[in-house]
């Protein structure tokens, strides 16, 4: 009697153990991260892990901080002509004259007149940066491929790859591109890719002071652009162009190009 | 780097209004600007080559093999600018390797391998076939062994061999036309299809190009048969340079239809970088664009040639006005490469700044080496033309 059952037990376990290997197929065709990220209560949808930007204009006060820690997190060279990301300060005058300058790293601009106050009618600070764009024109020119968009939707450049013909550069229409003499190729923002990667935010969205930089994925409910998203309207950098930006402005200014 | 730092610093004093800061550089320089002229002229001398084979136009016969060495001279120079502009040359091969086909610039290679492989190479060789075979057996030495190996083996000189021969360059320039249409006009595509670059992105740019490249082409064959015939003591055949100058100011009066159809056309649509460009044009581009390209390079080669072709004048001086005509057109067509390329970098992206391009003496991007790969393609020529005489004496000899 007391055989019988322990006979059942065992067969009944023998039983759930030929089944192992079908369920291991089974995860391998479905891929473990897809069943792990359901089992976590996040949806599967690939647009989630499209890593993209806010900028806040109204919020940027100019300080400049978040173009040094670029600069430092990412080695990139501190003379002014080379910036992963920078700030551009915009002064709109009555009679409609327009004057932008590039705040730099170490490199003050010069304070707006006092005088010119009763000339002026807005003033605002715009950061600048590679917009990831879902069509990049950068990625279509690279004659060999060592530009590319990650499945995260992250341009990239393979920097033992690119042949440094600077088509790239030329075909940006942001201005986001510049060629690393130290390297001779092409270079430019990547989200800070070694961060994002490892959950971490972006040295720039990091540091900011005001939080006019926010980051995250697109179309994850949780995340700050996600609130960004829902509390102003949105633009990009020249529309026109079809290169359908990741970087995304609240408040920006017809005169920023 | 110090150097390209000073460089740059100096420049970001000449900035006038707003430019990106990554804008202060001029990624595609000198370098830049002899790719498209030099291939230009490739294409325009077998275009001109291509006219007395086709359509049988007898005039420019005493051209066609000229032509063809001249078109073979700067196509192997072509690829030297664009290779030492690369900041990794020694990576250049990945475009053949792994071409990433929805670029432009991967298509150069297989463009340019089919063109000097296929058209150029094979036409000439089918061209030249008898006569290297004659050559070889009749010659002694070096040139003997060197025209013995050029024959590659072939011997026959049987009436159906040559006749063999010129079928095969009949239909190598059929399809030659066309493959010097892709040439050129890709290397306007390169430039035309940069949707980020008002100065460039025109459909019209492709068409363009290989307008300016005709006429380059055929100035490029007038000066050398001038120059040739003069080293040789001999008087150029008079039919053969009204006819030259006859197709270089028709193609020069289409060349600038186009250019003004451009010019028009975006001054009437007016788009948001209008006034930017109408800056750059009045200010930093007034010398090369206004006075160098138009009316030293087009608008005097015009006149010229007009001159030259429809008045009484005694035939010597009209061969000088055509030579003259011909130089004023390389200067033009070389300012136009440069206006394109220099100039689509000297505005800002943001269109509110311009930026300057200072020339450097030096250095890979620098004035000597501009020179010297312009004078690169003359050498090879040299070389192509002691290797295979191109003239109408050379071909009489019988074994």
């Amino acid at each position: 009697m007391s055989l019988q059952p322990k006979t059942e037990k065992r067969r009944g376990f023998l039983a759930r153990m030929m089944k192992l290997p079908a369920a291991a197929a089974l995860v391998s065709l479905i891929g473990p991260e897809k069943l792990l990220a359901d089992s976590e209560g996040e949806s599967s949808n690939p647009d989630e892990r499209l890593y993209a930007m806010g900028v806040q204009v109204n919020k940027c006060i100019g300080c400049g901080m978040c173009v040094d820690a670029c600069k430092t997190e990412n080695d990139v060279l501190r003379e002014p002509f080379f910036f992963r990301t920078w700030v551009e300060r915009y002064e709109i005058q009555r009679d409609g004259e327009v004057t932008v300058e590039s705040i730099g790293s170490g490199t003050s601009v010069p304070a707006l007149e006092e005088e010119a106050e009763a000339q002026r009618v807005r003033s605002f600070f715009v950061p600048k940066l590679c917009n990831h764009c879902d069509n990049p024109p950068c990625v279509q020119v690279c004659p060999v491929g060592a530009t590319f968009k990650t499945q995260d939707g992250v341009i990239l450049v393979d920097s033992d790859y690119c042949i440094g013909c600077r088509y790239c550069i030329q075909a940006c229409p942001y201005g986001a591109r510049y060629l690393d003499p130290r390297t001779k190729t092409a270079d430019k923002c990547t989200f800070c890719y070694h961060r994002i990667t490892k959950g971490l935010l972006p040295a720039c969205v990091e540091v900011c002071p005001t939080q006019a930089r926010v980051f995250g994925e697109l179309g994850a409910r949780s995340s700050p652009l996600h609130r960004m998203k829902r509390m102003n309207s949105l633009q990009v950098l020249k529309p026109s162009l079809n290169t359908e930006p990741k970087v995304f402005y609240s408040d920006l200014d017809g005169e920023v190009r | 780097m110090s150097e390209l730092l000073e460089h740059l610093e100096s420049n970001l004093s000449q900035v006038s209004g707003y430019i990106y800061p990554n804008e202060i550089e001029l990624h595609w320089s000198l370098l830049v600007v002899i790719y498209p002229y030099v291939t230009g002229l490739v294409a325009g001398a077998f275009i001109l080559a291509s006219l007395e084979k086709v359509f049988r136009v007898k005039e420019v016969e005493p051209t066609y093999r000229l032509a063809m060495l001249t078109a073979l001279a700067f196509l192997l120079v072509a690829p030297l600018p664009l290779l030492a502009h690369l900041g990794h040359p020694e990576r250049s091969f990945e475009i053949f390797l792994t071409p990433h086909l929805k670029s432009a610039m991967a298509m150069f290679g297989f463009v340019y391998a089919w063109y000097l492989m296929l058209v150029l190479l094979l036409e000439i060789w089918f061209e030249f076939r008898a006569d290297i075979v004659r050559w070889s057996n009749s010659e002694k030495g070096l040139r003997k062994v060197i025209h013995w190996i050029l024959s590659l083996g072939s011997r026959d000189l049987s009436e159906k061999a040559v006749a063999f021969d010129r079928k095969a360059v009949h239909v190598i320039t059929l399809i030659g036309i066309p493959s010097a249409f892709l040439l050129h006009g890709y290397v306007g595509f390169i430039f035309g299809s940069v949707k980020a670059n008002p100065w460039w992105s025109s459909v019209l740019m492709p068409i363009v190009f290989l307008f300016s490249a005709i006429v380059s082409g055929i100035a490029l064959v007038l000066l050398l048969y001038y120059v040739t015939s003069m080293f040789r003591r001999q008087t150029p055949d008079q039919a053969c340079m009204d006819k030259l100058a006859s197709f270089l100011l028709y193609a020069l009066i289409i060349d600038v239809s186009l250019e003004s159809l451009d010019f028009i056309h975006r001054l009437y649509e007016s788009e948001e970088s209008i006034e930017i460009l109408a800056e750059l044009v009045t200010s930093r581009l007034f010398i090369s664009l206004a006075v160098v390209q138009l009316l030293l390079g087009t608008l005097g080669p015009l006149v010229l040639l007009a001159a030259g072709r429809f008045s009484r004048l005694p035939a010597e001086m009209k061969r000088t006005i055509y030579f003259v005509a011909a130089l004023l057109v390389q200067v033009g067509i070389f300012s136009t490469r440069w206006n394109v390329v220099i100039g689509g970098q000297l505005f800002s992206k943001s269109f509110r700044g311009l930026t300057v391009f200072k020339l450097e003496l030096g250095g890979i991007e620098g004035l000597l080496m501009g020179i010297a790969l312009l004078i690169l393609p003359f050498i090879f020529l040299w070389i192509l033309v002691k290797l295979l005489p191109p003239w109408d004496d050379a071909r009489s000899i019988e074994p």
